[in-house]
Formats: C-alpha cells, structure tokens, sequence
C-alpha cells in the first residue's frame, strides 16, 4: 500500500519533470512572441493550462489582437470544465480547498486522478501531480523566458517557427482515431481558406464555431470528455 | 492593454476549471456537450499549425516555417518529447535560413 502510493508519487514527479522541459519552450516562445518576463511568468501561474497558454500567445506573436488569443485560450480552456466533473465527486473537496484545487483541473492531473481504484489514491495522484507540475511548470517557463530574453533576436535562433509545431505535439494524440484526423484536417483547411478575407484571429472563433455546430447536430451518441491517456503537462501532449 | 486581455483569459480559464468542480454534475453532463467540448481542441489546434505554418498577416506563404512543420511532424511520428520536436522545428527554420 505504502509502496503503491509512493509509485504515484514518482509518476507524478516524472510527469512535472517532462512538462518542465515543456514549459521551457513555452518561454521561450512566448518571449519571442512579445510578451514580457513578467507577462510570461504570469500566464503559466494564473492560466496554468498548457494549450490555452500557447495558443495566447501564438495568436499575439502572429500578429492577432490580444482578445483573439484570449478567445482562442478559453476555448481551449473549456474541455477543463468537464474534467472537473469527473474530477468533483472524487476529491470531495469544498471551500478554499476547492478553489485551490479547480487551478489544477488540467489534463494531466486528471488522467492521473481517474486512474485509480481507491478514493485516497485518486487524491493523493491529483494532488501530488498538481503541486509537482506546477511547481515544475513555472520553473521551467521562467527558464525559457530567461534564456529567450538574453537573445537579442530570437528569430536567429529559429523561434519564431516553433509555435506550429508545439500545437502538432498538443495536436498529435488526440488524432489518433480517424473521425478526429478528418476533423483537424478540415479546421485547418477552412482556417486557410477564410483567413485573406477576415480580421487576424478570426479563423480560429470560424473553425470553433463550425466544430461546435457539427459537434451538437451531427454526431452519433458516443461517450466523451476523456482526458488524453498519455497525457504529462498541462496541455497533455504525450510523451 | 495586453495584460488586460491575458488576465481576462486566465481569469476564464480559472473559472472553467472551478465551474467543473461547482456546477451540479447533469448541467454539464448533456450528451451534446459531452462529446461536443473535447472536438473543440482538435479543430482549434489544427487551425492554429495551419495558419501559424502558411499565412503572414492576411496572405498565404510558403516559407521555411512548412519545413519546419515537416521536421516536427517526422519528430511527432517518431515519438520524441515535446521539447525535442519543437526544437527540431526551430532549428530547421534557423538552418534554412542561413543557407
């Protein structure tokens, strides 16, 4: 039992460690898109949600209004919501405790948490991923700004490209499936096909919308609100 | 102005989060909305390469970025962690552009 309980601690330090690395190029990019040090180290303590957080700032660094990347960071933010569905009658928590442990509704603590068999299990798993990733998280995102913002031109460096593929890593594990495959082929499509001919930022309030509508009127019934299997930082890429 | 908007959004974000753990379960437990919430990401992130990859304000470009996407997307099949792939792709955006 003790044992058992101290493997989940492990696996939580190993999930905050990886996200850490993680974070490191959300610094660095985020940096490179314009934000300040300051800025960059607020969002991962107040956000705190990975996707959200480089979707914020991707739209800013590509030019987009910084409402654009505020409405593209709360849709990324919502499938949170469900998680703490799942999340509220195994923590059993009110209060300030509640209101603490809502900042560590993400994807990681999640799958962690409904992994278990045992009540106290699944909180010990939500709590100990929560304190390490964020711990790790907000070390590891003032690393990357830091670095970043000793660079005098970040480009040099190539760091203005990595945006994209840090939304592909976030991307890849939900795509696995072919329905979800077709559905982010056909977002960006329309993402590019609509982008000449409306305000920056724009696309992406299109794309969700449309899914929002295909999601309500043409799905079969199936189950959903699953945090990604793999997940290990707050955006829960997989790796 | 910008952190206006990025505390707005955290603000959401935050409030998202407690609203799962606040609101009585069967409000957030429509079918619809079950199964429509978790497509939301996929279509959002899919725009996001898309047109962080081939776009410069309002055009359509191809540049050294959709190599960089390429590399990434290779490091993405090959399982690499995270920092890797995103590495991978600035590095080959900066090597192509020293060319």
């Amino acid at each position: 039992m003790v044992s058992a309980r101290r493997g989940i601690v492990r696996d939580a330090l190993g999930i905050g460690i990886a996200s850490g690395a993680y974070a490191v190029s959300f610094g660095a990019i985020s940096t490179t898109a314009g934000l300040s040090l300051l800025q960059t180290c607020a969002l991962s303590l107040v956000m705190f949600t990975g996707a959200s957080q480089f979707a914020m700032v991707g739209v800013i660094g590509a030019g987009g209004s910084v409402w654009a990347g505020a409405a593209a960071a709360a849709l990324l933010g919502a499938r949170n919501a469900l998680y703490g569905v799942r999340l509220s009658s195994l923590l059993g928590v009110r209060g300030l405790r509640r209101a603490a442990a809502a900042q560590f509704v993400i994807d990681e603590t999640t799958a962690m948490a409904i992994a278990r068999d045992e009540v106290t299990d699944s909180r010990i798993a939500f709590w100990a991923t929560g304190f390490a990733l964020f711990a790790l998280w907000n070390l590891g995102t003032l690393v990357g700004a830091l670095a970043t913002h000793a660079l005098s031109n970040p480009r040099v460096l190539g760091l203005d490209a990595a945006p994209p593929a840090a939304f592909l890593a976030l991307l890849a594990p939900r795509i696995r499936a072919r329905e979800p495959f077709a559905i982010a082929i056909a977002a960006a499509v329309v993402a590019l096909v609509c982008l000449p001919f409306v305000p920056a930022g724009t696309p992406l309030l299109i794309v969700a919308i449309l899914v929002g509508l295909y999601g309500v009127f043409r799905l079969p019934a199936s189950r959903g609100g699953r945090p990604a299997r793999e997940a290990s930082s707050p955006g829960g890429e997989s790796h | 102005m910008l952190w206006v908007g990025l505390l707005t959004a955290s603000a959401a974000c935050y409030l998202l989060k407690l609203a799962g753990l606040s609101l009585p379960a069967r409000l957030l437990q429509d079918a619809r909305l079950q199964r429509t919430i978790p497509l939301v990401p996929i279509a959002l992130l899919a725009a996001l390469v898309a047109t962080q990859t081939f776009s410069t304000g309002h055009h359509l470009v191809l540049d050294v970025r959709a190599a960089a996407l390429g590399v990434a997307a290779i490091a993405v099949l090959l399982r690499a962690p995270f920092l890797v792939v995103v590495a991978s792709a600035a590095a080959t955006a900066a090597l192509l552009r020293l060319v």
